[in-house]
């Protein structure tokens, strides 16, 4: 079997992060986390596009002021999101000094821009790295569904794209009050679902998810139960019911300590969002806003964490390709675990 | 992992939540019953205290419709009624309004003539285009039947 887990030689750190969000956002359970919210969504910005794009900024500035960085010290910059070529996260980082790298994973976005910022952090010439993703539900929609105004019924897999933009800066030496030390990736493969549903993302995504996570027990020879926290990135409810059953057929049974970032993001039962919450925006704000905090705090020691996308476009839909699902998985310590080591 | 992709697309269609038929039909039944209704009494006022002609009174049925449709959709209305309404709201004419005004709406910000002039119709396009070449199709049929007496 090939070896897919990779160790950092220095596990890097995850100095701070900061997250923007949306009127929806603000009204779910981890509303009060965000550093800053607009209520119109707009974000003082003419257009859904721009609005998104001034978010991606906001997070990025405010991850930086968290943390008393300056732009000029991060050696290299992935940011992404959803709109064609990587068009937020271009137009709103265009003016910040640092080597900028955009990068594309649809929702999985932000686990893949943390795999290549500590990659990249293995290199000697590199200190500072950021990871920026967003995704705004207008340009989303816009962009692959119907006009927001459009009047329809959605199905009950459908899920609701998050407003929100997370920004997060790695640093390759531990420093006080950092959130939580990166200490093993395993990139995720592309896996073809078979799927041509593009309101049914979650199922899309669960047999990759699974497979990420069943090659990473495989590969470690550890279990789910030996971690206090297995998250997904935004499978929904019906994405996750599907991505445990594989779980289940496949040696894991009966997992207790599952939590997607999708079917926690909103409350769902007052919030129409259906099967939850999707988008760069879903994992890229719930991981700063409720797991970093666990981890902080010593709430939780050892989870690991995969933001999961639905890799297709509107043509191919159209065109009646089915729909890959990736899932990048990141494993995510306390800060203390360290400590105890040393 | 393995897993076979023909099985599990059907398992998944399968195990995906059902929209709520019955609770559909019946919106949809009282609410685009009320619209009809609606158009009934609008039909009323145009063709008794207004005055019109028959012929004239339902196109003022429909040109208010329309505008009120087109209104609705621009105040953000028009989707959260349809929400619950599905088919009520879309089979009327009340649906094709909205389908016109809500992407002309959304491409406002790409300009007059390459964002709203073009994309308009982005939704509407095919019952317009398909709508027409039926039409065009039954009338030939007809004017063949007919020996050409049209």
């Amino acid at each position: 079997m090939k070896r897919r887990i990779l160790y950092p030689g220095t596990p890097p750190v995850i100095l701070g992060c900061a997250t923007v969000g949306g009127r929806r956002e603000k009204e779910g359970p981890f509303g009060a986390l965000f550093d800053l919210t607009d209520k119109t969504d707009r974000f003082r910005k003419k257009t859904w596009e721009t609005a998104e794009a001034e978010m991606q900024r906001l997070a990025l500035c405010k991850a930086l002021e968290k943390t008393g960085k300056s732009a000029m010290e991060i050696d290299a910059l992935f940011a992404g999101d959803l709109i064609n070529q990587c068009a937020a996260s271009v137009f709103g980082l265009v003016n910040v000094p640092a080597p900028f790298f955009g990068i594309f994973g649809a929702c999985s976005t932000l686990t893949e821009g943390l795999t290549l910022a500590s990659l990249a952090l293995e290199n000697p010439g590199v200190s500072l790295t950021a990871v920026v993703t967003s995704s705004h539900n207008c340009s989303a929609e816009r962009q692959f569904r119907s006009p927001l105004e459009y009047g329809g019924q959605r199905p009950p897999t459908s899920q609701w794209t998050v407003t929100g933009a997370g920004a997060y800066l790695l640093s390759g030496r531990a420093e006080e009050g950092c959130c939580a030390r990166v200490t093993a990736l395993l990139p995720g493969i592309a896996v073809d679902s078979g799927l041509t549903d593009s309101s049914n993302m979650g199922a899309a995504m669960a047999p990759a998810a699974a497979d990420t996570f069943l090659s990473y027990f495989a590969e470690s020879g550890e279990r789910p139960e030996d971690y206090d926290l297995i998250v997904t990135g935004d499978l929904g409810a019906e994405g996750s019911s599907l991505f445990l059953e594989f779980l289940a057929e496949n040696g894991c049974p009966n997992v207790k300590n599952h939590e997607d970032c999708g079917a926690l993001i909103y409350d769902r039962k007052r919030a129409d969002v259906h099967s939850g919450g999707s988008g760069c925006g879903c994992a890229g704000t719930m991981l700063a806003n409720r797991y970093l905090p666990l981890l902080l705090r010593g709430e939780k020691r050892r989870i690991l964490f995969a933001a999961t996308g639905a890799l297709m476009n509107a043509a191919s839909v159209q065109q009646g390709l089915s729909i890959p699902g990736i899932a990048h998985l990141v494993r995510l310590e306390s800060p203390e675990n360290g400590k105890e080591k040393i | 992992m393995k897993f076979d992709k023909n099985k599990y697309r059907i398992y998944a269609k399968q195990h995906a939540g059902r929209s709520p038929l019955a609770k559909n039909c019946l919106f949809a039944f009282l609410i685009g019953g009320g619209i009809c209704a609606a158009g009934e009494l609008l039909y009323a006022l145009f063709s008794g205290p207004l005055r019109c002609e028959e012929k004239e009174s339902g196109l003022w049925v429909s040109v208010t419709l329309i505008f009120l449709s087109a209104l609705f959709t621009g105040l953000g209305i028009f989707d959260r009624i349809a929400k619950h309404a599905g088919a009520g709201t879309l089979v009327p004419i009340t649906g094709f309004a909205n389908a016109v005004a809500s992407p002309a709406i959304d491409a406002k910000s790409e300009g007059f003539v390459l964002g709203v002039g073009a994309k308009m119709f982005t939704v509407a396009g095919p019952v317009l285009l398909y709508g027409t070449a039926a039409g065009a199709v039954w009338g030939l049929i007809c004017w063949i039947l007919s020996r050409g007496r049209i």
